[in-house]
């Protein structure tokens, strides 16, 4: 198949050339590109995004920009919902 | 300009129909990426689109008398001017609320299967999968597919209803082929009828789910539960819209049906005629599969006095029994006010207490305080 069909290549022989580099809480970490914050935030061990009015742990829930549950802060704008918004090198996350 | 709203099958379907027609149009989709709920960042399907596509564009209120939209970008907000406009908005997964549901770790079932297309890593994670419907069997198959330890389905449906959806799926041989397919990649993973998750426990996250199967209860260890108890339809645009013969929707299901609704809602918004009879079968389908998933009375007393049934504004089980209608409790305790809007609780609210939602109000999404000091319409061509 052609190189250039999308969606054509598994991620498995990815390169860490091709990773995107993001700030969570000033830490690096290195993700897929593509992926969503929400994604990138749970598969780098990340399990709580935000606490709730009441102060209990919350994380996202809907994956689909419907519940609010997984508001973080991205490159300074406040409650973002991260699940629907994809990682961009540089960025600077913070839960 | 035809606007249709949702960049899933069935906004597709109707944006491909519109330009065969040889009409203007433009898709708007708050997700970052076009596919909808099931072809999430698929380029080949999307890609179709072309260049009438914005995506990480919502809707946020529709001025039908005027014909515009209100929409917000990364940009900020405008008004856009619409001659036809198709809501294709899809459905959202109904949540119920149980003891330990605001646990990190604990998903909606189409919401992990979200997560994990757009990016989340499961290899290894131990999952359980519970609630209702079809939907349970697709995403154990891709959370197995992508490596992960899916421990068990737990279906809440009784056995006898779901061989009236057996039978269902023989009268669609299509389906039954898809169902055939699903049955063996999910070889060894245990699917429980006549079961369902009462609480889920774990310090700062789940760590294990109880179930109910009959009279039996059983625990199983996991590092995420995935749980749906099947669709809703995102209907607020078309609240909000209220009767216009200019604002066209297109109803939603499965994929195929909401293929041919969106076809439909083109022919439409065109203002050709159209034989409808697949989209009528798709229709009967997807009436059958709601009988057959039809929810158990035991579910509407999952939740104890004090579990959260309002995530937003944390309000509890307790404090809203004791309010009449959804009306009342939303001034008292300030359910559905928070930033989901009521989008997860009042459908749980409509099961558990029976009351209608009837208080849907602009904007249909919480937008930024920029975005609604915009309004009025600008109707002189403002461009998306
Ligand atoms: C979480 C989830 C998982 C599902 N998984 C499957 C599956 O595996 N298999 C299956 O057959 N069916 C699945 N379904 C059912 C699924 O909804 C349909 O099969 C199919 O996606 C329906 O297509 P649609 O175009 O009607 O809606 P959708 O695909 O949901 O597309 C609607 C689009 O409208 C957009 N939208 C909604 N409101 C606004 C707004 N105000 N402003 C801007 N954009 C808006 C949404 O972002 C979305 O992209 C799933 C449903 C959900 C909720
Ligand atoms: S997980 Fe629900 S809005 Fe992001």
């Amino acid at each position: 198949m052609s190189p250039r069909f999308p969606g054509n290549g598994t991620r498995r022989g990815e390169s860490l050339l091709t990773m995107i580099r993001i700030w969570v809480n000033g830490a690096e970490i290195l993700v897929e590109p593509g992926s969503s914050v929400a994604a990138a935030l749970l598969s780098n061990g990340v399990a709580v995004f935000r606490h709730s009015v009441t102060g209990e742990p919350r994380a996202a829930l809907c994956g689909m920009g419907v519940c609010f549950e997984c508001l973080v802060q991205i490159d300074g704008d406040l409650q973002v919902r991260s699940c629907q918004v994809a990682v961009r090198e540089g960025m600077r996350v913070t839960t | 300009m035809i606007v249709i709203v949702g960049a899933g099958p069935a906004g597709i379907a109707a944006a491909l129909q519109v330009r065969e027609f040889g009409l203007a149009f433009t898709v708007i989709d708050d997700n970052p990426t076009a596919g909808g709920q099931i072809w999430r960042g698929d380029a080949d399907r999307t890609r179709m689109l072309g260049g009438e596509l914005r995506t990480g564009t919502r809707v946020l209120s529709i001025d039908a008398a005027a014909h515009t939209l209100l929409v917000e970008d990364a940009d900020g907000a405008r008004w856009v001017p619409y001659s036809k406009l198709i809501l294709a908005t899809g459905s959202r997964e109904l949540l119920l609320p149980f003891p330990g549901w605001t646990l990190p770790g604990v998903f909606g079932a189409g919401g992990l299967q979200a997560l994990v297309k757009s990016g989340l890593k499961v290899g290894g994670k131990r999952v359980v999968v519970a609630g209702t419907g079809p939907l349970l069997l697709a995403v154990a198959a891709l959370l197995r597919a992508k490596g992960a330890n899916v421990r068990l389905i737990a279906e809440q449906a009784p056995v006898s209803a779901l061989a009236g959806f057996a039978a269902a799926l023989l009268r669609r041989p299509a389906k039954l082929l898809q169902g055939a397919g699903l049955g063996w990649s999910l070889a060894g993973v245990p699917y429980l009828p006549n079961c369902w998750v009462t609480s889920a426990e774990g310090a700062g996250q789940v760590e294990r789910v109880t179930l109910r199967r009959g009279a039996k209860t059983l625990t199983e260890e996991c590092d995420y539960a995935a749980i749906g108890y099947g669709l809703v339809p995102n209907d607020e645009l078309r609240t909000l819209a209220g009767d216009s013969e200019d604002v066209i929707v297109a109803e939603t299901g499965d994929v195929e049906y909401a293929w041919l609704a969106g076809e439909a809602a083109g022919y439409r918004a065109a203002g050709r005629p159209l034989d409808e009879s697949a989209l009528v079968a798709a229709r009967a389908f997807d009436a059958a599969l709601q009988g057959a998933f039809a929810l158990r009375p035991e579910l509407r007393e999952l939740a104890a006095p004090e579990t959260l049934v309002c995530r937003c504004e944390d309000v509890s089980y307790a404090r809203l029994a004791a309010w009449g209608s959804f009306r009342a409790a939303k001034l008292q305790t300030r359910c559905g006010m928070g930033p989901c809007q009521g989008r997860v609780c009042g459908a749980a609210v409509r099961f558990l207490f029976g009351w209608p939602d009837t208080s849907v109000r602009p904007p249909a999404f919480p937008a930024r305080i920029a975005s609604l000091a915009i309004q009025e319409p600008v109707t002189n061509g403002d461009k998306l």
